[in-house]
C-alpha cells in the first residue's frame, strides 16, 4: 500500500558487521518526496552504513527499507530508483566529464539521440556547461563533485543520497555549496538524503534532521527544534555549543517544573511533569547575557570568573569559572566596531539567562 | 638520498659494492655471451671473434623461425590463458574477508617454495597414462557403465570396450598446461595489486548507475586496472617465452622452444657463438615487450593520478 507521504520508509533496519559490531541498531524513519534529509551523527555511529543499505550495497540484518512504496529486499543495486554522490566522489578517471555522466544513460538503454541533450542539460545544472570533454584529472576537486553530482541526477531518480559531500572541500568552497545543493534540490524537486558529520551544514541545509549515536536515532526533527527543543543530553551537546547544568527536581509550580540548581536555587522551567530527580538543565551561549550586578527580575545566574575569551569575529566566546568550578561560556556579539565596554579575563561577571530559554532535559 | 649526494665519498663506499657485483657477475658474462655472438666456432673449445653477422643470419633459418614461432604461440596462449583463469582469482582474492587474504596469496605464491624440476615431475604423476587425472576418469568411466550396465545397456558398450586413457603429456597440450601451472602466479600478484589498489566505491558506483556486474566488468574494471593487466600479460610472457624445463620434459619431438635450441648449442651441439646470437635475440625480444610496457605505462599513470 503506498502511501503518497512517504518517498523512503525505514523499518526497524538493524545491520550487524560479525558478532560484535551493531552498526545500525533498529532504525525507523520516515523520509517524505521532495525532502531535503540530512542523517547527522559523530563518525562511527552508522550513518554511512544506512545510507549503503537504501543504495543496496549493505543488506539489513533485519528490518525492511520501502522505497516509494516498494519493498526493497532482493534488489540490487543497479536496479533501485536512487543514486549516490560517493564521499570520494568516485568520477570514472578513465572517461571525459561528458562518458561520465553518459554513463548511467548507456547502461541501461537510453536511445543515443537522447543521451546528448540530456547530458548537456545535467551538466548545465551543475554549472559545467562546455566541460564535456575534459578527462578528470583536469577538474578540480568542487568540479568533479559537480560531476558526481550531475552523474547522479541525470538518471532522475526519485531519491539522491550524498554521503559527506562536502567533506573534501575547503571552508569557503563548502560554504557555497550548501547553498548550491539546496538551489539545485528546489530546481530538481528530487529528495536528497545527505550524510554528515558537521552539525551546522546539516542545519543550513536540510528539512528535517535524524541526529543518530552509536547506530540509534536519538531524535528526528526540523533544525530549529533540534536546535532549541533537544530531547537528551547527547543532542543538546551535538547541536551547537551549551552549557550543561546539573539540577534537581524540586517540584511543581504550576504548569512548571520546579528544578533547584547548585548555586541559584529553584528555577521554575517548563517540561516534562513527570521527570524526577537528577536533570540537565541546558542554555544555550546566546542565550546568556553578562552582568556586572547580578540579574534581572526575569532572570537567574551564576556569578563567575573570566577565565578565556575566544574572539570569532561575529561574537566572542566568553568562558568563566563559577564557585563550583562550573564552566560556562557566554556569546557576546560584538556590535560595535570599537569599544562597547571591554570584558577582561580574571573579571567577575554575572551569567544570566531566562529561565524560559533553558532546556529541561532528562538525566 | 639528499644528504647522500652532498656527501659523494659516503655515496660511492655505499654503492660501490652492488656495482661491482652487477658488473662482475651480471654485465660482464653477458658482454662475453654479446661477443661471442659474433664469433666463429673453432676447433671444439675455441671461438674466433671475427665479428661476422652469420650466428644471426643462421637465425633466420626457416628451421629456427618456426622454432621461433612456435616459441611466441606457447608463451601467447600461455599468457591468455594465464589471464583468463587469472582475473577471476585475483578478483576473488581481492574480495575475499580481510583476514583470508594473506592465506589466499599464500597459496598463489607456495609453488614458488618448490624446485621447478620437482613440480614439474609432478605434475607428470598427475599427467601421465597411468596418471591421476585418468584415473579420476577412468573412476567415472566405470562408475558410468556401471550405471549402464543396471539400466540394461551393457551389451551396446556406448561408452567403448574398455576405458581409453587420455595422452595428456608429451605433446604440446601438455607443454601448454604445464607452462600455465608455472606462470599463472605471475598473473595473479600483479593483477591482485591493482585491484586491490582501485578504489571499490567505482565498481559500486557503476552498480549505482544502472551498470550490471558483466558491464561493471569490462567498462570499469578493466580500464582501472590496465596497469597491472599490461605488467601481468608481460612478465607472463617474457618467462613463458624463454621456457626451457616445461617443453623439454613435458612436451613431445615437436614441442620444442627456442629455449631448448639453445641450451642445445650450448651444450650437444657446442656451438656457444649461434648460442649466443639466439640468446641476444631473445634477450631483445624482451626488451622490446618492456620497452612496449614503459609507454603504455606512461598513458596509465597519467590517468591514475586522478
Ligand atoms: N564492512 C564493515 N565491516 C565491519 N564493520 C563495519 C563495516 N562498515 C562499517 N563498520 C562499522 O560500523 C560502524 C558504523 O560505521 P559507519 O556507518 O561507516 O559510520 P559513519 O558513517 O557514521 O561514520 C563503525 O563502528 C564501523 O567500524
Ligand atoms: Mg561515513
Amino acid at each position: 500500500m503506498p502511501d503518497n507521504d512517504v518517498m523512503i520508509s525505514i523499518k526497524e533496519v538493524t545491520k550487524r558487521f560479525g558478532n560484535t559490531v551493531t552498526a545500525v541498531d533498529q532504525v525507523s524513519i520516515d523520509i517524505r518526496p521532495g525532502e531535503f534529509f540530512a542523517l547527522l551523527g559523530p563518525s562511527g555511529c552508522g550513518k554511512t552504513t544506512l545510507l549503503r543499505m537504501i543504495a543496496g550495497f549493505e543488506l539489513p540484518s533485519a528490518g525492511q527499507i520501502l522505497i516509494d512504496g516498494q519493498d526493497m529486499e532482493g534488489i540490487a543495486p543497479n536496479h533501485r530508483p536512487i543514486n549516490m554522490v560517493f564521499q570520494s566522489y568516485a568520477v570514472f578517471p578513465h572517461m571525459s566529464v561528458f562518458d561520465n555522466v553518459a554513463y548511467g544513460l548507456k547502461v541501461s538503454g537510453v536511445p543515443r539521440a537522447e543521451i546528448g541533450p540530456r547530458v548537456e542539460e545535467s551538466l548545465d545544472l551543475v554549472k559545467l556547461a562546455g566541460y564535456g570533454p575534459r578527462m578528470p584529472d583536469q577538474l578540480s576537486g568542487g568540479q568533479r563533485q559537480r560531476v558526481a553530482l550531475a552523474r547522479a541526477l541525470v538518471k532522475r531518480p526519485k531519491v539522491l543520497l550524498l554521503d559527506e559531500p562536502l567533506s573534501a572541500l575547503d571552508a569557503k568552497l563548502r560554504e557555497a555549496m550548501q547553498l548550491e545543493l539546496v538551489r539545485l534540490q528546489h530546481t530538481v524537486g528530487i529528495t536528497f538524503i545527505v550524510v554528515t558529520h558537521d552539525q551546522k551544514e546539516a542545519l543550513s541545509m536540510a528539512n528535517r534532521i535524524a541526529v543518530m549515536e552509536e547506530g540509534q536515532v536519538r531524535q528526528l526533527a526540523s533544525p530549529a527544534e533540534l536546535y532549541e527543543a533537544p530531547n537528551c543530553r547527547f543532542v543538546a551537546d551535538f547541536i551547537g555549543k551549551t552549557n550543561l547544568l546539573q539540577g534537581r527536581v524540586g517540584g511543581l509550580s504550576g504548569a512548571q517544573v520546579l528544578v533547584q540548581v547548585e548555586g541559584i536555587g529553584p528555577v521554575p522551567l517548563s517540561g516534562d511533569k513527570e521527570m524526577r530527580g537528577e536533570v540537565g538543565v541546558a542554555v544555550r551561549p546566546e542565550k546568556m547575557r553578562l552582568r556586572g550586578d547580578g540579574p534581572a527580575e526575569d532572570e537567574v545566574g551564576i556569578k563567575g570568573r573570566v577565565a578565556e575569551i575566544a574572539y570569532f569575529g561575529e561574537v566572542s566566546f566568553v568562558y568563566l569559572t563559577d564557585a563550583q568550578g562550573r564552566s560556562l561560556s557566554v556569546a557576546v556579539p560584538n556590535h560595535k566596531r570599537t569599544g562597547g565596554g571591554a570584558i577582561l579575563t580574571g573579571q567577575d561577571h554575572w551569567c544570566c539567562w531566562r529561565p524560559e530559554d533553558a532546556i529541561l532535559l532528562p538525566e | 638520498m639528499e644528504s647522500w649526494r652532498r656527501h659523494p665519498l659516503v655515496f660511492w663506499l655505499i654503492n660501490l659494492p652492488p656495482t661491482l657485483w652487477l658488473v662482475v657477475f651480471f654485465l660482464l658474462p653477458l658482454s662475453i655471451i654479446w661477443v661471442f655472438s659474433f664469433g666463429e666456432k673453432e676447433g671444439v673449445i675455441g671461438i674466433n671473434v671475427t665479428w661476422t653477422l652469420a650466428n644471426y643470419v643462421r637465425a633466420f633459418d626457416p628451421l629456427y623461425l618456426e622454432i621461433f614461432t612456435k616459441s611466441f604461440w606457447f608463451a601467447g596462449i600461455t599468457t591468455f590463458l594465464c589471464l583468463v583463469i587469472g582475473f577471476p582469482i585475483a578478483i576473488f582474492i581481492t574480495f575475499s574477508p580481510a583476514r583470508w587474504r594473506p592465506v589466499l596469496l599464500l597459496l598463489i605464491i607456495l609453488p614458488f617454495w618448490t624446485n621447478l624440476l620437482i613440480r614439474t615431475y609432478a605434475l607428470i604423476a598427475v599427467l601421465r597414462m597411468r596418471g591421476y587425472v585418468n584415473f579420476t576418469l577412468e573412476w567415472f568411466w566405470e562408475k558410468a557403465n556401471g550405471v549402464l550396465l543396471f539400466l540394461g545397456l551393457d551389451n551396446v558398450a556406448l561408452l567403448g570396450e574398455r576405458f581409453q586413457p587420455l595422452e595428456l603429456l608429451y605433446n604440446n597440450t601438455a607443454v601448454v598446461i604445464g607452462l600455465v601451472y608455472v606462470h599463472l602466479p605471475f598473473m595473479v600478484l600483479p593483477l591482485y595489486a591493482a585491484l586491490d589498489r582501485m578504489d571499490k566505491s567505482y565498481l559500486e558506483a557503476s552498480l549505482d548507475l544502472g551498470a550490471g556486474q558483466f558491464r561493471t566488468f569490462f567498462a570499469v574494471t578493466v580500464p582501472l586496472a590496465k596497469a597491472g593487466i599490461i605488467s601481468g600479460l608481460i612478465i607472463t610472457f617474457i618467462p613463458a617465452l624463454g621456457s626451457f624445463l616445461t617443453p623439454d620434459l613435458l612436451g613431445g619431438t615437436d614441442s620444442q622452444m627456442i629455449a631448448n635450441v639453445i641450451e642445445r648449442q650450448f651444450k650437444s651441439a657446442n656451438d656457444w657463438p649461434f648460442g649466443a646470437a639466439l640468446s641476444y635475440l631473445l634477450m631483445y625480444i624482451t626488451f622490446f615487450a618492456l620497452a612496449i610496457r614503459a609507454l603504455m605505462a606512461r598513458g596509465t599513470s597519467a590517468m591514475e593520478a586522478a
